[in-house]
C-alpha cells in the first residue's frame, strides 16, 4: 500500500505538530474554564448553595472538555512517541502531581452532593480547587522548562535519560523563569473561568466575585507573559538546528543542535507569527475589559487570548518540541521525533474522520444546556451536583 | 538495567491495573443495562422502567467516574514509568490509544453529562439515543484498548527499523484485525456484561429480601438474568477462543496456564489439580482429564501442544539468533547512514529474533559478549511463574462456568416460575456479587503476568522496557497510589451502599397517572369516562 506516501513526510510532520497544538490550545479553551472555576470556588462562592451553583455551571460538561487532555496524551504517544518517553519520565513526579489532581477531580465533582455535611463538601471544594490550580501551574512550570531546556540525554539505544536525582529534579523545576509561566498559566485559567460564570450564572454576587478576581487574574496573565518574554529576550538561551532533514528518519541524534542566541530571533526569521503575541495580549486585554464592565461574551476574548498565548510558545520553538539543556544533540525537533510516515498517515485520517464529529456533537450537547443555571435547576434534577 | 526499578515499576503498573479494572467491567455492562431499560421504558412508557433506569444510571455513575479518573492513570504511566517501552513500540501502540481517544472517550465523556443532565431538557427519545451513546463509547474504548494489549501479546503488522531502533508499523490492518485482539476483547466486554448482570442480580435479590422496592427487583432481576446468561456463555466459548490463539502465539503462556513441563503426546490432558513448583519443574499431586487440553489448545488430536522443557531449548535457540541480529544491527548503526547490503541481509535474516537477544542485557551490557551460561539463564527467564498463573486461570474458569450455572437458574425461575424466587436463592445471589471481579481480576493475571518476561512478546523484554528513574521516585508514586486509591475505594464503596440502601427515587405522581391510563385502557373504549 502507497496510499499514506500521498502526503510526504515533511508534511506530515508539520500537520502534526499543527495537530498537537489545537489538541493543546484545545485542552486550554475547553477544560481550562472548568479548571478555572475550580479554582475560583472557594472564593467566588461562599455559601453551599453558591457553591452548587458554581460547580453546576460546568457539571455537565467538564467530563468531556477533560478528553481533550487524555486525546492530547494519546496524540502525543501516537504521532511523537519520543516526546512522550522524554517528557512523561523526565517530569516524573510533576507528573504525577498532576495526575493525582486530575483523578481527584472527576471524583470531587460526582461526589461532593452525593452527602449532606459541611465537612464533607468543604473538602470536596478543596479538592476541586487544587484540581483546577495544580495542574494549571504544571502545566505552565512545564512550559517554562521545555523553554529553557530540559536536562536529559538519549543513550546509543535512544533510551531517554534525565539527570537529577528524585526530588530534586521536581525542586529544578521549579525555577524562577518556570514560576512565571506557571503564574501566567493559572492566571489565564482564573480570567477564562471567571468569563464563564459570568456566561452561565445570573448576576448576583457569584458573578460580581468573578469579575473582581478574573480581572485582575487577566492583568496578572498580561503582566507576567510581557515578563516572560523580556526574561527569553535577555536571560535565556536559544537553541539552533544546523540541519533540517524534513523527511529525514526519526532518530533525534542525527541532528546538529546549538545552544545560544535567543528563541525571539525567530521573529526576525518568520515576522508574520507576532500575530500570535500580539492575539494574546489582545485577547486578554479584552477579557478584562469585559470582566470589569460585565460583558456577557468575556469568554471570547479569554479564549482568543489563552489561543494566542499558547500558540506563541509553538510558533517561537519551532521546529524544536523539546531541546536538551546538557546535549543539544538529544534534542527532539519535528523533523526527528515523530512516527513513521504511515502511522502520522493513519492517524490522520482518524483525525479527520472523527475531529468533525466530536465537534458537532459537541456543540450540541453544549446547545442543549444552553442558559444560565439557576437555582431551580438544583431542585429539578436530582442529579445535579 | 536497574532491577529494583524494574520490579517497582511492575507492581505499580499491576497495582493501578487491577484497581482500574475493578470499574471498568461494570461500567461496559451496566451502561448496556441501563440503556436497554430506558429502551424498555421509551418503547412501553411505564414510570417504573423510567425509575429504575434513574436508579441503577445512578449508581453506574458512581462508579463510571472512578474507572474514568483511573483510566488517565494508566495512559499517562506508559510514559512515566515505561518510556523506552513508548519509544520502542509507540509508532505501533500508540495509534489505537490515541483512536480509543478520538472514537470512544469523546463520546462517552461528552454524552454522560448530558445523560445525567439532560433528563429535562430533552425528549424522551434523545434521551434514549444519549444513554446508547454513552455505552456504545464504553465499549469501543474497551476495543481500542484491547486491539493495543493484542499487539502486545501478538506483535503483527510491524517490523524493527534499525535507523529509528524500534518498531515501525507495517499494515494497520493487520493490527486492526489481530485474531487475539479481537477474541480478547469480545471476551472481555462480556466478562463485563456478566459483571454487571451479577451485579444487578445480587442487589435486587437483596431487595426482594427485604421486600422492598419488589416491582423493581423483579424486573431488574429478569433483566440481569437474560442478559446475564448470554453473556456468561459468551465469556466462556470467547475465552476458549482466546486459548486458542494462545495456543498459536503464546506458546509459552499456555504451557505455563497448563503447568506443561515436557511435551506430551498429542492429544494433552488437562491438569484439574496440582502443585506446579518452578525449581523441581514438576507439578505434584497432579489430577488429570485425558485429551482436554490437546482439544482446547490445538482442535486437534493429532496436534501436540510443546512443554515448557522444549520451549526453553527453542528460546536458547532464538537467543543464538538475535545475537547474530545484534550484531548485524551494532554494524549497521556502526556505519552512519552506510550500511553495507552484506550487514543488511545479516539483519533482516535474524531480525526477527533480536528481541531475544535483548534478555541478555540483563546479565551483560554487550550481548555478542554472553557466555554460554548466560544465554542458558536468560532462555530459563523465559519461563514466567507457573504456579499463579496455573491457579488464576483455574479460579476463573470455575467462576466462568459457575456464572453459567447462576443465570441459568434465574433465567429459569424468571421466565418459567412467575418470577419467584426461594430465599436461599437470593442469598445465594447477593452472595455471589463479588466473584465476577475475582474472575476479571485473575483474567488480567493470566493475560499479563503469563506474558513475562516480555512486554511485547518476543519483541521487547519488560526489563529493559522501564524509565530511567530513581528508586525513592518510583516508591513514592507507589506509596501515594495506595493512600489515594484506597481512599478512594472506601469513599467509593460508601457512596453505593449509602444509594443501593437508599433505592430508587419513588415517582409516585407519575405513576399514579400512568396506572390510570392504563387501567382505562385495558377496559376498553366504552368504559372510558364520560367527562
Amino acid at each position: 500500500m502507497i496510499l499514506y506516501e500521498l502526503i510526504d513526510y515533511g508534511t506530515l510532520r508539520v500537520i502534526w505538530w499543527v495537530l498537537l497544538g489545537v489538541l493543546l490550545i484545545g485542552f486550554a479553551l475547553t477544560d481550562g474554564f472548568d479548571m478555572g472555576v475550580g479554582a475560583l470556588l472557594p472564593f467566588v462562592a461562599k455559601t453551599d448553595t453558591e457553591r452548587r451553583l458554581v460547580i453546576n455551571t460546568v457539571g455537565p460538561v467538564w467530563e468531556g472538555n477533560q478528553v481533550w487532555f487524555i486525546l492530547g496524551g494519546g496524540a502525543i504517544f501516537a504521532a511523537w512517541p519520543p516526546l512522550y518517553a522524554v517528557s512523561f519520565s523526565g517530569f516524573y513526579l510533576a507528573m504525577w502531581l498532576i495526575l493525582a489532581a486530575l483523578i481527584l477531580r472527576p471524583v470531587a465533582f460526582k461526589y461532593r452532593s452525593k452527602r449532606d455535611g459541611k465537612t464533607w463538601r468543604e473538602r470536596w471544594d478543596w479538592a476541586l480547587f487544587a484540581g483546577g490550580a495544580v495542574p494549571a501551574l504544571i502545566f505552565g512550570v512545564a512550559v517554562g522548562n521545555v523553554l529553557r531546556g530540559v536536562p536529559f540525554h538519549l543513550n546509543d539505544r535512544l533510551m531517554p535519560i534525565y539527570e537529577g536525582v528524585g526530588f530534586l529534579k521536581l525542586l529544578f523545576l521549579l525555577n524562577p523563569f518556570a514560576l512565571v509561566c506557571g503564574a501566567v498559566s493559572v492566571a489565564m485559567l482564573l480570567a477564562h473561568g471567571a468569563g464563564w460564570l459570568v456566561l452561565k450564572s445570573e448576576a448576583g454576587p457569584i458573578t460580581e466575585r468573578a469579575r473582581k478576581i478574573g480581572s485582575m487574574a487577566g492583568l496578572v496573565a498580561m503582566g507576567g507573559y510581557a515578563l516572560a518574554g523580556l526574561w527569553l529576550l535577555v536571560l535565556t538561551d536559544g537553541y539552533q538546528l544546523a540541519n533540517a532533514v524534513p523527511d529525514g528518519p526519526s532518530n533525534p541524534l542525527l541532528s546538529e543542535v546549538t545552544k545560544g542566541g535567543t528563541w525571539l530571533s525567530a521573529y526576525v526569521e518568520r515576522p508574520w507569527i507576532i500575530v500570535a503575541p500580539l492575539m494574546g495580549f489582545a485577547g486578554m486585554g479584552l477579557s478584562v475589559l469585559g470582566l470589569r464592565k460585565g460583558w456577557g461574551f468575556t469568554i471570547l476574548a479569554s479564549k482568543m487570548g489563552i489561543f494566542g498565548m499558547i500558540a506563541s510558545v509553538g510558533l517561537t520553538m519551532f521546529p524544536f518540541i523539546l531541546p536538551s539543556s546538557i546535549d543539544p544533540a538529544s534534542s527532539l525537533t519535528v523533523w526527528d521525533a515523530s512516527s513513521s510516515q504511515r502511522t502520522l498517515f493513519v492517524m490522520l485520517v482518524a483525525a479527520a474522520i472523527f475531529m468533525p464529529i466530536i465537534l458537532a456533537y459537541t456543540a450540541w450537547v453544549y446547545k442543549v444546556l444552553w442558559g444560565k443555571v439557576t437555582e431551580s435547576d438544583l431542585h429539578e434534577n436530582a442529579n445535579s451536583y | 538495567m536497574d532491577l529494583d526499578i524494574v520490579e517497582l515499576s511492575r507492581l505499580q503498573f499491576a497495582m493501578t491495573a487491577l484497581y482500574h479494572f475493578l470499574f471498568v467491567p461494570l461500567t461496559l455492562g451496566l451502561s448496556i443495562l441501563v440503556a436497554t431499560m430506558e429502551t424498555v421504558y421509551v418503547m412501553t412508557g411505564r414510570p417504573i422502567w423510567r425509575q429504575m433506569t434513574k436508579f441503577w444510571g445512578t449508581l453506574f455513575g458512581i462508579n463510571f467516574v472512578l474507572g474514568v479518573a483511573t483510566g488517565i492513570t494508566m495512559e499517562f504511566q506508559f510514559g512515566m514509568n515505561w518510556s523506552y517501552y513508548s519509544h520502542y513500540v509507540g509508532d505501533v501502540f500508540g495509534a489505537p490509544l490515541a483512536i480509543e481517544g478520538l472514537m470512544a472517550f469523546f463520546l462517552e465523556a461528552t454524552f454522560v453529562g448530558l445523560f445525567f443532565f439532560g433528563w429535562n431538557k430533552l425528549g424522551k427519545v434523545p434521551h434514549l439515543i444519549v444513554a446508547w451513546l454513552v455505552a456504545i463509547g464504553s465499549n469501543f474504548s474497551a476495543l481500542w484498548i484491547l486491539i493495543a494489549n493484542g499487539w502486545m501479546q501478538n506483535p503483527v503488522g510491524a517490523s524493527f527499523n534499525p535507523m529509528t531502533m524500534r518498531m515501525e508499523m507495517d499494515s494497520f490492518a493487520e493490527v486492526l484485525f489481530n485474531p487475539v485482539a479481537q477474541a480478547k476483547f469480545v471476551h472481555t466486554v462480556s466478562a463485563g456484561y456478566v459483571t454487571a448482570s451479577v451485579f444487578v442480580l445480587g442487589v435486587s435479590a437483596w431487595y426482594l429480601l427485604k421486600g422492598r422496592h419488589v416491582e423493581l427487583a423483579r424486573r431488574s432481576i429478569t433483566v440481569a438474568a437474560s442478559f446475564g446468561l448470554a453473556s456468561a456463555l459468551s465469556v466462556v466459548v470467547l475465552g476458549d477462543e482466546s486459548g486458542y490463539d494462545a495456543g498459536l502465539n503464546q506458546k509459552m503462556k499456555m504451557a505455563a496456564i497448563e503447568a506443561m513441563w515436557e511435551t506430551e503426546p498429542a492429544p494433552a490432558s488437562f491438569t484439574l489439580f496440582g502443585i506446579p513448583d518452578s525449581e523441581a519443574r514438576e507439578t505434584h499431586y497432579a489430577v488429570h482429564i485425558p485429551y482436554v487440553m490437546g482439544l482446547i489448545g490445538t482442535r486437534s488430536l493429532t496436534r501436540e501442544i510443546p512443554g515448557i522443557e522444549q520451549l526453553v531449548e527453542e528460546a536458547h535457540g532464538r537467543i543464538e539468533n538475535g545475537i547474530l541480529a545484534y550484531d548485524a544491527l551494532m554494524e549497521i548503526r556502526g556505519a552512519k547512514g552506510n550500511a553495507t547490503q552484506d550487514m543488511t541481509d545479516r539483519f533482516e535474516a535474524h531480525s526477527e529474533d533480536l528481541g531475544y537477544a535483548f534478555l541478555l542485557l540483563r546479565y551483560t551490557d554487550d550481548p555478542r559478549n554472553a557466555t554460554p551460561e548466560q544465554i542458558q539463564q536468560a532462555a530459563n527467564d523465559t519461563v514466567p511463574h507457573v504456579f499463579p498463573i496455573f491457579w488464576a486461570f483455574r479460579i476463573m474458569v470455575g467462576l466462568g462456568f459457575a456464572f453459567i450455572g447462576v443465570m441459568l437458574y434465574f433465567f429459569v425461575r424468571s421466565s418459567f416460575k412467575g418470577m419467584t424466587y426461594p430465599r436461599w436463592a437470593l442469598y445465594g445471589a447477593v452472595a455471589v456479587i463479588p466473584a465476577p471481579w475475582i474472575a476479571a481480576e485473575m483474567g488480567w493475571i493470566v493475560a499479563e503476568y503469563g506474558r513475562q518476561p516480555w512486554t511485547v512478546d518476543g519483541i521487547l523484554p519488560t526489563a529493559l522496557s522501564v524509565s530511567h528513574l530513581g528508586v525513592g521516585e518510583v516508591l513514592f508514586t507507589i506509596a501515594g497510589f495506595v493512600i489515594f486509591y484506597s481512599t478512594l475505594f472506601v469513599i467509593e464503596m460508601g457512596l453505593m451502599i449509602k444509594y443501593i440502601r437508599k433505592g430508587p427515587v419513588q415517582d409516585v405522581e407519575e405513576t399514579e397517572i400512568w396506572m390510570k391510563r392504563h387501567e382505562a385502557r385495558l377496559a376498553g373504549p366504552s368504559a372510558a369516562p364520560a367527562e
